[in-house]
């Protein structure tokens, strides 16, 4: 590892250094967070010279290029340490996972405050949204590398390879070992289907019938929306287009979700396959696979099988030898945004913009990448797609519902003894899944994440699938020894730092939710903030732009209406609280003073 | 009556807005079809003539759901009209007319919305009024006005922004940018230059220049520029043009908000006491 920060004093040098890794990478690949991603790589930071460079480098104006920096969480614009570290903050894979503050203690080992670099540049610390390491406990990212089921002892050693400075190749290489954890097979985990056999049983459907399998299967988006995949690729193949594009939602940005990630670790094939038959059915040339900044460490694998796909004639010009039919795929990584997960979001990023989700209608089918027919859908969303045209649509409506074809890959992390993957058929109850991840004591679960929906142990009867409880995967058990109030309090922080910013009532509104839980939470509650809680949340729920600001209160709205007593046992018994607290604001001067007794105290 | 001729006047080009029906044309939003029928929707981040943006959300509206337009008597729509569980919150400046609409705009309900978001504004902000420049010419001051607000109800958020006051004659004070956009996309849209853009994410969405410093006076931005003017609030101001106009006779002081057409009046500045 080179610190190449150390540079800035020789300002001639810096230029040069800036200037060659810009060119490098362009020439790499030209999208805009890729060259970013590199800059911050190798030089800790994208300061404003390196913004201007690039800007003329990529021929953008410097405002769009600084917007962009300052949008994604892995971009800084001040130097990070040599060893970056980021904890997960997410109640199932979060540095307080397993009841210890392991940030703190980190922190205190290497003599770093959160949210800083230390003074010789060599470590910096900080947390950042769910990485999608749920069912491995607490984690982290080390330069981007995941670092899984964190304890007390592995935070002493990992301070110690920090201060000697040991090249992250020679740390302990089961630290990086994320396993599958798959734990039941359905439909599409049983095997990842050999390269070609779906596209083969597509070509020799031909485009009218394999689309017509997809609509008839029933499938739905398994992304969260639950839209028809068959009606979808219908629009969009329709549309006149000077272009249209494929596009592959592996962002997997909702706390508690992690099948993805297993997904594009050993379903990579049937994956591509799917994003080729969709390809096919809507008329595309260029495909794009989204990957979430966090999953960065999967890139050489996914790229290592579009490689070998190319070369099997599954990719690239005449497909399989059809005349006409040529379709690729690349990769583009994402740097830490969860907005970015909405589809039109989505397609702001891969344009190199903000992750601003767009003014809808017109949707992606119609006005999608580059204002062209997109399709857009989730990684499990193809998969099925691909294992529909090679088995028929009969195999695939007969497992499931009548309204919910097909299964469900569920990623059960939290309180029970089995966390990993469990795939499903649709309208299984949630006790049954329950029962079978060994969650002895469940006093609640979050279903399809913190945008999801909360429910009680009353519930438990309920059925996954699009008219009951729908999910994009997440499932996150509660015991009863959990605080559910820390559970929302969590999950409020968590969409004040992911929201985009774009409209006022989310923008705003999750901030003031996230503060008045925090007042709640403290114990400086009152009645008057409960119903203010209700009446905020009711209002960023309705009438916010995009999903993210329509979810966000959900975990608010749910615990006041299934769990009131969670709130309610903070609350102190008087009308008015001021929202001004005397003594906190006294915090930063006790600070800078160094002290900490009585007399700088205002009770 | 038969579904036929049910469906004939469906297909007219109307939309009814709190009861009152409006004509529209083929691409039109609901704030386009209101505006031009002299029906006020509130808003801050839209200006006619400039692509919607649909950030603000002043223009809150309900829109009945089809269900309900549909297939029930007159009576019943009317009983069901006043229900929220039928009806989808959409963006009247965004969101196209379509024939059929049933819309609600000026209830006290959504107001109270409105006035609740415009609070948000106040708070997110550092909003001085007594002293600002844009007093009594300010749209989101007018908006409170209108809207009936008191105060900033949630506690201030007292943020650090920047003021850049690099250039020469114009100034532009952050502690005041609702974030609308007008002024990116006036450049863009109308001015043929691309001075200001958005940066951040959530609450640390903030204004930036384009130019290499990122300060105003390197950029390309001129007095004559719309771009210098449409801020509806106290963020770009023209120097040296402080309380020309005295307060009691500012464009809010003799007009409402809600009067269709005052963007005119607003931008040229001609601030007279007759108008
Ligand atoms: C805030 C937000 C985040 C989202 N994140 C994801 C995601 O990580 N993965 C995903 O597939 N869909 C996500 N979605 C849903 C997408 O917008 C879109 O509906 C989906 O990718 C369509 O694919 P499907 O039809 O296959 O589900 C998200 C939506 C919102 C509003
Ligand atoms: S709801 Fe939130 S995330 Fe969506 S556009 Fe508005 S601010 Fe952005
Ligand atoms: S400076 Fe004014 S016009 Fe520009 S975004 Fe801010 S409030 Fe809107
Ligand atoms: S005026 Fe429609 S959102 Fe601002």
């Amino acid at each position: 590892m080179k610190n190449v920060s150390d540079a800035d004093s020789n300002t001639a040098g810096t230029a040069g250094l800036i200037h060659s890794i810009i060119a490098k990478a362009y020439a790499e690949s030209p999208h805009l967070l890729h060259v970013l991603y590199a800059l911050q790589q190798q030089c800790l930071h994208i300061s404003e010279e390196a913004v201007r460079e690039v800007a003329a480098h990529l021929d953008l104006p410097s405002s769009q290029v600084d917007a962009v920096v300052e949008f994604y969480s892995f971009f800084h614009k001040i130097p990070r340490g040599r060893y970056d570290i980021l904890f997960s903050n997410c109640t199932s894979c979060g540095y307080m996972a397993g009841g210890v503050d392991l940030m703190a203690m980190l922190g205190q080992q290497l003599n770093i405050v959160a949210d800083n670099t230390r003074g010789d540049g060599l470590v910096s610390m900080g947390q950042t949204s769910c990485i999608g390491m749920c069912d491995h406990g607490a984690a982290l990212l080390v330069n981007g590398m995941p670092i899984i089921s964190l304890d007390v002892a592995m935070i002493a050693r990992i301070a110690a390879l920090v201060e000697a400075e040991t090249p992250l190749k020679d740390w302990p290489s089961g630290w990086f070992q994320v396993d599958d954890n798959i734990r039941v097979s359905g439909l599409l985990l049983k095997d990842d289907l050999s390269a070609g056999v779906g596209l083969r049983a597509m070509l020799a459907l031909g485009t009218e019938d394999t689309l017509s399998e997809i609509i008839q299967s029933g499938l739905r988006g398994r992304g969260g929306a639950g839209f028809s995949t068959g009606m979808k690729w219908q629009l969009c193949r329709e549309v006149q287009g000077s272009a249209h594009y494929v596009v592959c939602n592996a962002d997997e940005g909702e706390p508690g979700t992690f099948k993805d990630r297993v997904l594009l670790h050993s379903y990579a094939d049937s994956l591509f396959e799917g994003m080729t038959v969709c390809a096919f059915a809507v008329g595309a040339k260029q495909g794009y696979l989204y990957l979430r900044g966090e999953y960065r460490y999967l890139l050489p694998h996914l790229q290592s099988v579009l490689v070998r796909r190319r070369e099997l004639g599954l990719l690239g010009v005449d497909i399989l030898g059809q005349p006409g039919f040529s379709f690729d795929i690349d990769i583009v990584v994402g740097a830490g945004a969860y907005i970015c997960g909405e589809e039109s979001a989505l397609i702001e990023s891969l344009e190199g913009k903000r992750g601003i989700p767009r003014v809808r209608p017109p949707f992606p089918v119609t006005h999608g990448y580059l204002g062209q027919p997109t399709v857009v859908n989730n990684v499990e969303t193809f998969i099925a797609a691909a294992h529909i045209v090679l088995r028929g649509s009969v195999w695939f409506r007969a497992v499931g519902t009548e309204k919910s074809a097909g299964s469900k890959i569920l990623s059960i992390s939290g309180d029970c003894a089995a966390p990993g993957i469990y795939e499903y058929p649709f309208g299984v109850t949630i006790r049954q899944v329950l029962d079978d991840c060994g969650a002895k004591d469940a006093q609640a679960v979050q279903v399809g994440g913190p945008s999801g929906m909360l429910i009680g142990s009353a519930e438990f009867d309920r059925r996954l699938g699009f008219d009951d409880l729908s999910t994009g995967g997440s499932l996150m058990v509660f015991s009863q020894a959990r605080d559910l109030l820390v559970v929302i309090v969590n999950f409020a922080h968590f969409f004040a730092h992911e929201s985009c910013g774009f409209c006022t009532p989310c923008r705003v509104g999750t901030t003031l939710l996230k503060n008045g839980l925090d007042k709640i939470a403290s114990g400086h509650g009152t009645r008057y903030d409960l119903d203010e809680m209700q009446r905020l949340a009711t209002l960023v729920k309705c009438r916010s732009h995009c999903g993210l600001g329509q979810t966000a209160a959900n975990p608010i709205l749910d615990g006041l209406q299934r769990f009131p007593q969670v709130f309610e046992q903070r609350l102190v018994h008087r009308d008015f609280e001021p929202h001004f607290d005397l003594d906190a604001a006294l915090g930063e001067a006790r600070q800078i003073s160094h002290r900490d007794d009585a007399a700088a105290h205002i009770e | 009556m038969s579904a036929d001729t049910k469906q004939n006047l469906i297909t007219q080009n109307t939309i009814t807005i709190d009861g009152q029906e409006i004509p529209f044309q083929a691409g039109q939003t609901i704030m386009d079809a209101a505006l031009a029928a002299g029906v006020y929707i509130p808003h801050l981040c839209h200006r006619q003539g400039l692509t919607p943006h649909g950030s603000c959300k002043l223009c809150v509206v309900d829109i009945a759901s089809r269900s309900a337009s549909s297939h029930n008597s007159n009576r019943r729509l009317q009983a069901k009209f006043a229900v929220d569980a039928d009806s989808r919150s959409a963006s009247a400046c965004t969101m196209p007319a379509v024939a059929g609409q049933q819309i609600s705009n000026n209830t006290p309900a959504l107001n109270e919305v409105r006035k609740t978001i415009t609070q948000m504004l106040f708070i997110e902000g550092n909003h001085i009024c007594p002293s600002c420049e844009k007093c009594g010419d300010c749209t989101l001051q007018a908006m409170a006005y209108h809207l009936g607000m008191l105060d900033g109800h949630f506690p201030q958020f007292f943020q650090h922004r920047e003021v850049d006051a690099s250039h020469p004659t114009i100034m532009l004070d952050r502690d005041r940018c609702i974030l609308c956009e007008l002024c990116v996309r006036a450049s863009r849209e109308v001015d043929g230059k691309n001075v200001f853009a958005i940066a951040g994410r959530g609450i640390n969405a903030h204004l930036v220049v384009n130019s290499a410093s990122g300060k105003l006076v390197d950029s390309d931005l001129e007095t004559s520029d719309m771009a210098a003017h449409i801020c509806p609030v106290g963020a770009i101001l023209i120097k040296e043009h402080g309380y020309e106009v005295p307060i009691g006779q500012r464009t809010f002081d003799l007009h409402q908000v809600s009067e269709i057409g005052l963007e005119k009046i607003i931008l040229t500045k001609a601030r007279q006491p007759d108008e």
